[in-house]
């Protein structure tokens, strides 16, 4: 866990001014001489001196340009152990230098910023909750990059920065940084629409069937006394014996009203 | 009646035999699946818990003794005794009353128009259990994909999936708006299924209703023995249950309990005399009644232990979820490690923070999380099944198997009880003979059932829960009241009290006691009289007014509160009181037609019959 350096807000602006003409220089040089390795050992004490308090003014230039709330600097928040539960990683310095890489990365995607180094980009604030602010500096380390552009690299690179922590956007949470939201994984016929063909088809060929079949009993039911009917023909011509009882008094066509059953007028309360 | 031994045969006005149940069982398990419905389910578990937990018992089980069980004694009786549905026993009562049968028919019709509209909305939910993840899990995303929609946003994605997904609900109810298709092909469905149950009557709901009956207690004790392992289950049912005697000095209780008991045993609509009619003649009418009431009751108290310790789980779990948002917001602005703070040490650390920072922890947006408040978030109706449960069971594992049972048990509670309206409309027309002989029984009910189809598309338009609402408060509760008293009065004063206890010594062996007689006669009677006049103060009190859910209401997500146009008020008037002017209108109409009588033919002693059996 690095702490902000202290040591960049109490040197007066007119030396930071010097030093930061002096470090563009020192910065040049190296440049200039890509090929010829930087070996330590070929710096002399002076020089390496030198280094070493350009090295604490960059790094309180630095403080200078990622602080909270800054100008173009962005508040990251992660919940690993939400996340992860046992298996949740501690977050060091190595997470540090990968998360920067990431972000280098994304910028490295935007036309006109494929240049950016590991270095340009810079932490700062990290707490307990695990949460940090970053600024990415151009390659003058003068000024922060615009807020747009780092917005739309991240946004872009989402994705594979999630993936590399094992986080997924709610737990790696850019603020001010709005993510994508998932296209909606609409089958292409509702699930809906399948169980009601089905449910309906049962019905109908139920309903179907008991149709058919309530028809089939009727017919069998219309073919029954029809043949009744043929011999009551009979019994009207000659007085035959149906079960002990003759036809006449029986007088199926007049309706089968049972006189021996109880009469309506009875049933009625006297008015 | 009673002098002669009584009939031997079953015959039916048509002359054919009379249809009988193929066993008992059958006949017990269609009364229990008429009674038993949806408003066991939702209404009587909100009823206990507003009313003081297990102190609500007290008036429901005075309400049982005294009003519920001697109404439904007459009427599986009646209708026992007099083998036809409402409209011929309440004729063969008196021809006067002829008009209650007519009343009883026209609620039914009323009453399975809503009721089947409710089974469609289970339907379409059921229809969309079947998939993982639940659509009323998450918030759709708007047009441009840059955000969740709106109107989801800002109430839940429960209640949008509710208001807008199915109802599409519009905000006013004089704007009706189109069909919703969906609901209307479920509405076909939905009736097409009842159809397919009572197409030739009891002979095919009989074996219905094996299903449809017992499916529901199966689910409940899944419900149950799920419920009860689930955190936070027993607070649930403490709560539930914790009796606060306080509540009885309220009359609301009171009127509560007796209307609900009334409204919960399905009484008054003629579908226990229907399916009385079919009994054999000497059957033990009485043991059925009790029995049956205390089954009804039973699976009320049953299914409110299954529901509250659901929703006790769901009240814990909110409240868990509360107070992890409430340590996010902390943990955040003082960038303190992860999970260093814990629902239990929350209110510890919360101490802290504010001792020492207290401007930072004024500004942060803390909610305040008690989990009563979180149990006194009840609801009953279609805003327990559709909104509180359905968010309920997306928080237990293996969520759309749960939503599947939950919706498939109530689908098949409101089918069992659409049979008894169904039969309570079909019976009568039966014995009326509004169709010819010829024409099989399979025409008549598909043809009742086509009618009450178009009939309740109008509920499927955008308007459609408004209107609902509507139906169920004022076409409903006052008419069967109503209704029910002039039953009672009917049957003690008109018909006789000596003659029908005679019945009832031929049906069950015994004559009624002490007890039977006094209710029917006078504690009934004044019973009803009172709840009557209760409920119309009750109604009168309040100008009618309706909650629409209107998405640019400044205080969405809460329902505005707008009264009803006059057009709907005079809508509200004629449901309330069209059909018991059956009973009035019959009763003039046969006067007329008897003082017409005595003035074309002389007085005499007594009129041939004509053959059809019509009294002069």
């Amino acid at each position: 866990m690095t702490q902000p350096d202290p040591v960049g807000s109490s040197i007066p602006i007119r030396v930071r001014k010097k030093t930061r003409a002096y470090v563009i220089l020192t910065v040049m040089l190296p440049c200039s001489h890509r090929a010829t390795t930087m070996r330590p050992n070929d710096n002399n004490v002076t020089r390496e001196h030198t280094g070493r308090s350009k090295a604490k003014e960059l790094t309180a230039i630095r403080a200078d340009l990622c602080r909270p709330d800054a100008e173009n600097a962005f508040k990251v928040r992660l919940s690993i152990r939400t996340a992860l539960g046992d298996k949740a990683y501690a977050w060091d310095a190595n997470e540090e230098y990968l998360f920067k890489a990431m972000v280098a990365f994304s910028m490295r995607k935007v036309p006109n910023r494929e240049t950016t180094e590991i270095s340009h980009v810079l932490l700062c604030n990290v707490t307990q909750r695990v949460s940090f602010w970053f600024v990415v500096t151009d390659p003058s380390r003068n000024h922060t990059l615009p807020a747009v552009e780092v917005q739309s690299a991240i946004r872009m690179n989402r994705n594979r920065i999630n993936n590399a922590f094992f986080l997924n956007d709610q737990t790696l949470e850019f603020l001010r940084i709005p993510s994508t939201l998932a296209p909606p994984t609409d089958p292409s016929v509702p699930i809906w629409i399948i169980i009601f063909g089905v449910i309906f088809c049962i019905v109908l060929v139920a309903t179907m069937l008991l149709i058919i079949s309530g028809i089939r009993q009727h017919r069998r039911k219309n073919k029954g006394p029809s043949e009744m009917e043929d011999s009551e023909d009979k019994c009207e011509n000659v007085i035959t014996i149906e079960n002990g009882i003759p036809c006449d008094p029986l007088d199926m066509k007049g309706g089968h009203i049972n006189d021996a059953f109880v009469t309506e007028d009875e049933r009625l309360t006297p008015l | 009646m009673a002098r002669t031994p009584g009939p031997d045969q079953p015959v039916d006005g048509g002359g054919e035999e009379r249809p009988a149940w193929d066993n008992k069982l059958q006949y017990l398990l269609s009364c229990v699946g008429f009674a038993v419905g949806l408003g066991n389910l939702w209404r009587f578990p909100y009823l206990c818990q507003t009313y003081g937990g297990g102190a609500f018992l007290i008036p429901y089980i005075i309400a049982l003794a005294f009003e519920g069980i001697p109404l439904f004694h007459i009427e599986l009786a009646v209708g026992q005794r007099l083998r036809r549905g409402s409209i011929g026993v309440w004729t063969a009562i008196s021809p006067y009353l002829g008009g209650m049968g007519l009343g009883c028919c026209t609620v039914s019709f009323l009453v399975s128009l809503y009721y089947n509209t409710v089974l469609t909305w289970v339907l379409w939910y059921l229809l969309n259990s079947f998939q993982h993840p639940l659509p009323w899990s998450a918030c759709p995303l708007d047009l441009n994909r840059t955000g969740l929609v709106q109107e989801c946003r800002d109430s839940s994605p429960v209640s949008y999936f509710w208001y807008r997904r199915t109802l599409n609900v519009s905000a006013d109810i004089g704007d009706s708006g189109p069909v919703q298709w969906r609901l209307l092909v479920c509405l076909a469905v939905s009736w097409a299924v009842v159809y397919l149950c009572v197409i030739r009557g009891i002979e095919t709901t009989g074996k219905a209703i094996y299903f449809t009956a017992l499916f529901p207690y199966l689910v409940l004790t899944v419900f149950l023995v799920r419920g009860l392992t689930l955190p936070g289950a027993m607070q649930g049912l403490t709560y539930l249950f914790t009796p606060d005697l306080r509540v009885l000095q309220n009359p609301r209780v009171w009127l509560d309990a007796a209307t609900q008991i009334f409204f919960s045993l399905s009484l008054a609509l003629g579908g226990h005399i229907a399916f009385a009619s079919y009994n054999p003649p000497r059957n033990n009418c009485r043991r059925d009644a009790v029995s049956i009431a205390l089954v009804n009751s039973m699976t009320s108290l049953y299914a409110s232990i299954a529901v509250f310790s659901v929703l006790g789980f769901k009240a814990a779990s909110d409240h868990g979820r509360c107070l992890d948002r409430n340590i996010l917001h902390l943990i955040n602005a003082f960038d303190l490690p992860e999970q260093s703070v814990s629902r239990d040490t929350y209110t510890a650390a919360l101490a802290r923070l504010n001792a020492s920072q207290p401007a930072e922890v004024a500004g942060l947006p803390l909610e305040a999380c008690r989990l009563e408040d979180f149990l006194d978030k009840s609801a009953s109706g279609t805003g327990l099944a559709f909104i509180v449960f359905t968010e309920a069971v997306l928080h237990m594992p293996g969520a759309p198997v749960w939503a599947v049972l939950f919706f498939g048990m109530l689908f098949s509670l409101g089918l069992s009880s659409m049979f008894g309206n169904m039969e309570s409309i079909i019976t009568p027309l039966l014995d009326l003979g509004v169709m010819p002989r010829r024409v099989p029984k399979e025409v008549l009910t598909g043809l009742a059932c086509l009618l009450c189809f178009f009939t309740a598309t109008c509920f499927t338009l955008r308007s459609g829960s408004y209107w609902l609402e509507i139906f169920d408060q004022y076409a409903a509760a006052l008419n069967l009241i109503l209704l029910a008293f002039f039953e009672v009065v009917g049957v003690a004063y008109v018909y006789g009290m000596k003659r029908f206890c005679d019945d009832i010594a031929w049906m069950t062996g015994r004559r009624p006691g002490f007890y039977w007689r006094a209710t029917w006669k006078v504690v009934s009677p004044l019973l009803l009289l009172t709840i009557f006049l209760a409920y119309v103060a009750l109604l009168a009190s309040s100008p009618p007014h309706y909650k629409a859910w209107n998405p640019r209401y400044e205080r969405f997500p809460l329902r505005q509160e707008k009264p009803y146009p006059g057009w709907v008020l005079a809508a509200c008037v004629l449901l309330s009181f069209l059909p018991t002017l059956w009973v009035p209108v019959v009763a003039l109409g046969q006067l007329l037609a008897r003082c017409r009588q005595k003035t074309r033919d002389p007085p005499q002693d007594r009129c041939p019959k004509p053959r059809g059996g019509r009294a002069c």
